[in-house]
């Protein structure tokens, strides 16, 4: 199948982009990996006029720490993130979200940028970030913002980004207390996305207590869903399996899954407090 | 309205070519219908089935989901540049030895994945195998022999 058709740019630096945006608006779309925007385009789900293929501007992919954040590149794969010994030693629970997204040739091809851009219900990344509190450094011709990942998400496919706006970064804090992360996925049999998630990342003080939870599911609604009930019970306790037990309980507190025709509510929300569970053992579990 | 046709310089299997195409052109008509290289696969309309798998600049990717005008200035190989003459690639004679197909439509995919994550991965095991074959879908073999096909392959020395 055939997207329809439509005029290419590859621009070079960031000032041409902006320049690009301003020329056409909103017939135009900024193309990453061409992940989610190319099949939709081939089922003609959406047909934008000219595509700006940001692929071919320098300094907008890697990885690296600087201080106490971890800076990544909009462009990033996916592959790249699940690859780097700075993510599996500093964030595992962050390598091990890249790892599951999609499949192999979609993780050589898709970008961490894009899928927080694109901001699919059933993604992956933003449940992590969300978990992270990583912040993204939004760029225009007019100069930068940072957004919180909390704020950024908006509801179903929508996000903060402005459309004269470019995702350039992705900021992660990395606190001085030792902070264990993880990633537990129900994947859809079909299509691979989230059906439910949950991301954990646990601040642990010397005696071993939690100082420190944020706790976040995927797949229950239109954006990354905090589950503060658990943090709640989490902060200040020792990670006992009853501890743990008990504050997963709470996950679906609060939570209004959309059913779908896979996963009705009930099961979602009984999906919600076993995998936010399984992401809790798994952050407690991690050395 | 019409779009300008935009420059494609790659090099495919060795050779290059110098091209302008329409921006809507996939990569992997272009591969096929330009090029003549109807190794590579169509399977699906939604990026799942992996029949299309090449590697662009070493990377196993989904030729259906890239457009030409991206790959302009890259390396491609498909299917056809795999085996070194009359010599197959050792995950190609694997195939043919555990027998990894039936019908063979799913093949040039699944021999380009395995290529790739054996490229990667040399030391990859059953898991690691199931997990890289997660892109490729085969409706005839049930992957049991596709996965013994790229065991045998893993265990050539090289
Ligand atoms: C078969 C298949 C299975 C998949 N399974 C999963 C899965 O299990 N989990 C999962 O999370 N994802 C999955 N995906 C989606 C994949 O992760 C995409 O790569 C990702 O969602 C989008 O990233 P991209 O770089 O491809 O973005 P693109 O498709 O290029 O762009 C997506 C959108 O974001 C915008 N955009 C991109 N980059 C920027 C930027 N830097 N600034 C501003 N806007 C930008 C684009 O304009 C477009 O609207 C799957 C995709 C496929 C094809
Ligand atoms: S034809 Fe490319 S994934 Fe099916
Ligand atoms: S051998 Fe027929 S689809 Fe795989």
């Amino acid at each position: 199948m055939h997207p329809a058709s439509f005029g290419y740019e590859a621009p070079a630096s960031l000032e041409e982009v902006f320049g690009l945006l301003r020329q056409h608006g909103e017939d135009a779309k900024l193309l990453a990996g061409g992940h989610s925007l190319l099949p939709a385009m081939k089922l003609r789900l959406t047909q934008p006029e000219v595509l700006i293929d940001l692929g071919r501007i320098p300094g907008l992919s890697g990885i690296r720490q600087d201080g106490d954040t971890l800076i990544i590149g909009a462009l990033t794969t996916h592959t790249e993130v699940s690859a780097s010994e700075t993510v599996r030693n500093l964030l595992p629970g962050l390598a091990d979200t890249a790892s599951v997204i999609g499949d192999l040739q979609v993780r050589n091809r898709g970008t961490m940028g894009g899928s927080v851009a694109h901001a699919d219900p059933g993604a992956d990344l933003p449940v992590t970030l969300t978990a992270l509190n990583a912040s993204f450094m939004l760029t225009s011709a007019e100069g930068g913002r940072t957004v919180a990942a909390d704020d950024f998400f908006v509801d179903f496919f929508t996000t903060a980004l402005e459309p004269h706006e470019i995702l350039t970064a992705i900021h992660i804090p990395l606190p001085a207390a030792p902070t264990r992360t993880s990633y537990a996925k129900l994947p859809h049999p079909a299509s691979g996305y989230v059906v439910v998630s949950a991301a954990a990342a646990l601040t642990l003080d010397g005696s071993g207590a939690c100082t420190g939870a944020r706790v976040v599911l995927g797949g229950v609604g239109g954006t990354p869903h905090r589950a503060t009930g658990t943090e709640t019970a989490l902060n200040g306790q020792a990670l006992t399996p009853e501890v743990i037990a008990a504050a997963a309980e709470r996950a679906a507190d609060g939570i209004d899954p959309h059913a779908d025709s896979y996963a009705d509510e009930e099961y979602k929300r009984h999906m919600a407090a076993v995998y936010a569970r399984r992401a809790i053992e798994a952050a407690a579990a991690r050395a | 309205m019409e779009h300008p046709a935009r420059p494609v310089n790659v090099t495919v299997n060795g050779t290059s070519h110098a091209t302008e195409v329409e921006p809507r052109l996939l990569l992997v008509h272009f591969l096929r219908e330009n090029l003549g290289l109807t190794g590579t696969h169509v399977g699906c309309d939604t990026s799942q089935c992996g029949a299309c798998t090449v590697h662009l600049n070493g990377a196993a990717v989904k030729s259906c989901t890239v457009l030409a005008v991206q790959a302009d200035g890259a390396e491609i190989t498909t299917i056809e540049g795999l085996a070194d003459g009359a010599t197959l690639h050792p995950v190609q004679a694997a195939f043919q030895e555990e027998h990894g197909l039936q019908c063979g439509f799913c093949t040039p995919g699944m021999v380009m994945t395995a290529a790739y994550l054996l490229e990667t991965r040399p030391d990859a095991d059953d898991e690691a195998i199931k997990h890289a074959l997660e892109g490729n879908l085969c409706r005839c073999t049930g992957y049991v022999n596709i996965v013994k096909a790229i065991r045998t392959a893993a265990q050539q020395p090289r």
